[in-house]
């Protein structure tokens, strides 16, 4: 399920549908990680990456309003090549998986998961607020970084809108608003007309 | 350890390096009057710190024959010790009163002579700096800061030789003094070399005790294959040839005289008070060293007989008041060379001391009457001048005494005390080079007496030769620069009938010289010394002291009699004569031979390897290399992001390929 | 049918990591379905950090995927927010005619 909505994400004709596939796929290796043990790993992924960043993906996609026909020339040409390259990998990664390397630990299954009243999440968060606080907070600045990079990055000030600037109006003076004017005064007779 | 001594040992070198940092740096801030301030009150300082550690030591007693202290240590590396730090001992001791007395009358001495130099904060910034130098060459406990100290007083002189930077012969002086230093350095750091690959220390304590322990016995070193030589004797060579660079002894002379192309000040203080005594001092220092080798202190003996001789005979024909004073420092260098050759160690510092004193004196008085003259040098065009400056008159007279070795000057005791090792030397062992130079310390002195008062007739009596507005300007020179001159007269006199005792037979230097292992040559001349009047006596009836009187009534024949009679020796004796002037034609040597030859060779370096070597292959083809690279890199960079990322999928695949291979040639062998 | 190893896992991942390379060179052109690869590759890897993790009975796979997922995140966003900045000014964001860097 997972490889066959991974095939699909590559292949689809529309970005859009790709895209969704995408999210399928990410949906069943959540499946999978639930099955490895790591329920909240696989929450998380399904939260940030299925509900925030696909969302993201999909929102650019229809917002760019592309054509795809354009983007998908040379397709076919280029299957050949990508899916020797692919196999070639696959193939030597068999040859070094099958080499045994591995075995032992199979037999070595995490065990201590099985006794109850574990939870995934309390383990993951004591290790990860105590040994390797420093490198959680790094990853907060980068989220930070990510967050306010993006921002500039896309924002731009559209010609025509209002808003205020809080600096011009602080520093403001009598003088810029308030003209006093002298003049002589109207005579009377006139303004009885 | 003891914090009073070290406190005192740290302020004698950092007080005069800190008046030269205050006045070099912030010259323009403190002006004239507070740059000579500072340096005067860091020598000042450092003089008062050197009179109490003296009184410390010696008088009171404290911490026996030596004291030694590390300040600092730099770095330690392969075992080898790299540090600073403080040895101090009755040689240094000496060493530490003669420099700062001498310094401190110096600066004082300035003041009057640089008056109106634009340069003058800068001047007394290097003398300083040249005091603080000094100080580390001699107070230091190993031989990395002796030779930190020996670069850096070749650095100030270099700096103070080409002190009027506009004047082109002082640049020629002083690249010249640089060149011929560097000669003697190379020897000196190629001993230290060797003594470090011997002994494995720098330290002084563990080198003299590895070489008082044999050591160094049976130890050679081929440098030409074959012909083994020993060890000791190579390495004291080496040093000695750094010495006679430094110490200004014939081959390596030449510098010297130029170097009067400096301000008179620095010809007291550097060229012949203290830098060019950092030679002599070394090598009394290695003295533990020296004895070990007899064929070295032969090749120091004869160098310093020639020296002795030969430059004095220059003296004969210079004209340059600088000059004269100049050659007789060379030649009064000679002699101590010819003391410590004899193994008289305590008999060349000795000298040193006493020369230090009236050397400074006579410069200084020279200089007194270059201020006068408006800075004329030319002895023919003075006469008479006693009438004018009676103070300068009357302490030059008491230098030109005392350089001759006149009876109860301080020159007499210890010239006296070298010649009679040099007698005693020939007659007990009799070789060649001992007679030799036995003959040519006499000879010495009639020559001392007859440049020196040729030299004071010349300037002091006789006819005023110079022109009607010199002379109406002539007037004795301001309180700073006679009062130098009194207070180096007085040592002069005194000095040496004060301290030949302790000195010389007393044992005062302790355990800091030692002496000849098979014949001690003060020990024999001690046997006869019965107090400094009973040694006056026995001088006055040696033939030194009659060679000087001759020496004497010869200028005063030649100069104030007939002074048509020296035109006329000159014309018979034109070889000679010529031969003087063109002082042996060193210079012509060094310049058509070593200069020309240099030269040569550096064209031919700059041809080939310069132009085509480094600019032709290296440089421009190191960078057409590049170019004719980048040309093919760049084709690679489409700027197409999917070639970048073929690049990267290729490159992970052949990487895994290349992990896998044993994986995948099993998988062919099975197939 | 034997028992599921982390063997089996494994080669899940690398299938999967080979399918992204595959697209990564099939959908050259596209540079939203480049990222979308890119973020397959990641969860390939981190497929395999969990499956290690959970076969060597230890927690730090997890964390490491943990971070990788911030960081992917962090990743995809300011990529896409690249991508939004580049089509407002070429009009495109076709591969092919981004050949700025051209040496």
């Amino acid at each position: 399920m997972l490889l066959m909505s991974a095939l699909m994400v590559v292949s689809a004709r529309n970005t859009i549908h790709s895209a969704l596939f995408l999210v399928l796929a990410f949906f069943t290796c959540a499946a999978l990680w639930i099955l490895l043990r790591a329920e909240f790993l696989a929450i998380a992924l399904v939260l940030v990456y299925v509900g925030a960043v696909m969302v993201l993906f999909l929102f650019v996609v229809m917002m760019l309003n592309l054509n795809t026909d354009l983007l998908r020339e040379g397709f076919i040409r280029h299957l050949p090549l990508g899916i020797l390259i692919a196999i070639a990998i696959v193939a030597e990664m068999f040859l070094a998986l099958n080499s045994g390397g591995f075995r032992m630990l199979d037999q070595a299954a995490l065990k201590a998961v099985d006794v109850p009243g574990y939870s995934n999440t309390r383990a993951l968060g004591s290790v990860l607020y105590t040994k390797y606080l420093y490198a959680f907070e790094i990853a907060a600045v980068i989220l930070l970084l990510a967050m306010v990079s993006a921002i500039t990055l896309t924002m731009r000030r559209l010609k025509g809108t209002r808003h205020q600037n809080p600096a011009k109006q602080v520093k403001v003076m009598r003088a810029d608003r308030l003209r006093i004017v002298k003049m002589q005064a109207e005579p009377k007779g006139d303004s009885n007309d | 350890m003891d914090n009073y001594l070290n406190n005192l040992l740290l302020a004698i070198p950092l007080a005069p390096l800190g008046g030269a940092v205050l006045a070099g740096l912030f010259g323009k801030y403190i002006k004239r009057a507070g740059s000579h301030w500072v340096t005067i009150l860091g020598v000042a300082v450092s003089f008062v710190c050197a009179v109490l550690v003296f009184k410390y030591l010696v008088l009171e007693g404290k911490h026996g024959d030596k004291y030694e202290t590390t300040v600092y240590q730099w770095l330690v590396s392969d075992g080898i010790r790299f540090q600073v730090g403080f040895l101090i001992d009755r040689l240094t001791m000496v060493m530490m009163l003669v420099v700062t007395f001498v310094s401190l009358m110096v600066h004082i001495y300035t003041i009057g002579y640089m008056k109106d130099d634009p340069g003058y904060q800068r001047f007394f910034s290097y003398i300083a700096l040249f005091t603080f130098s000094m100080l580390m060459l001699v107070m230091s406990n190993n031989f990395m800061q002796l030779f930190f100290g020996w670069e850096a007083v070749g650095l100030v002189s270099y700096l103070l030789i080409g002190f009027w930077f506009k004047k082109e012969t002082a640049i020629f002086a002083n690249l010249k003094a640089f060149l011929v230093n560097r000669v003697g350095d190379f020897g000196f750091i190629l001993g230290i070399a060797a003594v470090l690959l011997y002994a494995g220390s720098m330290d002084y304590n563990e080198v003299f005790a590895f070489a008082a322990n044999k050591g160094f016995d049976n130890k050679t070193i081929e440098i030409i294959p074959g012909t083994p030589w020993s060890a000791i004797t190579v390495i004291c060579i080496l040093l000695f040839i750094g010495a006679m660079g430094k110490s200004a002894q014939v081959p390596l002379h030449v510098w010297l005289p130029d170097s009067m192309e400096g301000p008179t000040p620095i010809s007291a203080l550097i060229h012949a008070a203290t830098m060019v005594t950092a030679g002599i001092f070394m090598v009394a220092r290695m003295s533990p060293l020296y004895i070990e080798s007899e064929v070295a202190l032969m090749v120091v003996l004869s160098v310093g007989a020639i020296t002795a001789l030969f430059m004095g005979l220059l003296g004969l024909v210079q004209n340059d008041i600088k000059r004269v004073v100049a050659y007789s420092t060379l030649s009064q260098l000679g002699y101590m060379t010819v003391a410590l050759g004899t193994g008289a160690f305590a008999a060349g510092i000795f000298h040193l001391m006493t020369h230090a004193f009236f050397k400074a004196l006579l410069f200084l008085a020279a200089g007194s009457v270059i201020i006068a003259m408006h800075h004329e040098q030319d002895m023919r065009k003075m006469g008479n001048l006693k009438k004018y400056m009676p103070i300068t008159y009357i302490t030059s007279l008491v230098g030109s005494l005392a350089l001759i070795g006149f009876p109860f000057f301080s020159g007499f005791y210890s010239k006296d005390v070298i010649i009679e090792a040099t007698h005693h030397l020939a007659q007990h062992n009799g070789t060649l080079v001992a007679k030799l130079a036995y003959y040519s310390v006499l000879g010495g002195v009639f020559i001392t007496a007859l440049y020196s008062f040729r030299m004071f007739f010349m300037v002091f009596h006789g006819t005023e030769r110079m022109d009607e507005h010199t002379r109406s300007h002539l007037r004795e020179t301001p309180w700073v620069v006679t009062g130098p001159l009194i207070l180096l007269a007085i040592p002069s006199v005194f000095i040496g009938a004060m301290v030949i005792h302790p000195m010389l037979f007393g044992g005062f230097f302790g355990g800091a010289i030692k002496a000849p292992a098979g014949y001690d040559v003060l020990a024999d001349i001690g046997k006869s010394y019965h107090g400094v009047f009973g040694f006056t006596l026995h001088g006055m009836l040696q033939p030194p002291f009659f060679l000087a009187l001759a020496g004497i009534a010869t200028a005063w024949y030649f100069i104030l009699k007939r002074p048509d009679l020296g035109a006329a020796v000159r014309t018979r004796f034109r070889a000679l004569a010529g031969l003087l002037e063109q002082k042996y034609y060193f210079d012509h040597l060094y310049q058509y031979v070593f200069a020309a030859g240099g030269r040569l060779i550096g064209r031919f370096f700059w041809r080939v390897g310069d132009v085509r070597l480094i600019d032709g292959a290296m440089v421009n083809g190191s960078a057409r290399v590049v170019a004719w690279f980048s040309g093919l890199v760049r084709r690679f960079q489409s700027g197409y992001l999917f070639h970048y990322a073929i690049a990267i999928i290729l490159g992970l695949l052949g990487m895994l390929t290349w992990l896998v291979w044993p994986l995948i040639k099993g998988v062919v062998h099975g197939v | 049918m034997t028992e599921i190893g982390l063997n089996h896992f494994l080669f899940l991942a690398a299938v999967l990591f080979c399918i992204s390379v595959a697209g990564i060179f099939i959908n050259r052109k596209n540079l939203i379905v480049l990222l979308m690869c890119i973020e397959l590759m990641l969860l390939a890897v981190n497929l395999n950090f969990i499956a290690f993790s959970y076969y060597s009975a230890t927690l730090s796979g997890q964390v490491f995927v943990f971070f990788i997922l911030t960081v992917a995140a962090a990743e995809a966003a300011i990529g896409l927010a690249i991508l939004v900045t580049l089509y407002r000014n070429r009009r495109t964001i076709n591969v092919s005619d981004l050949d700025e860097m051209k040496g």
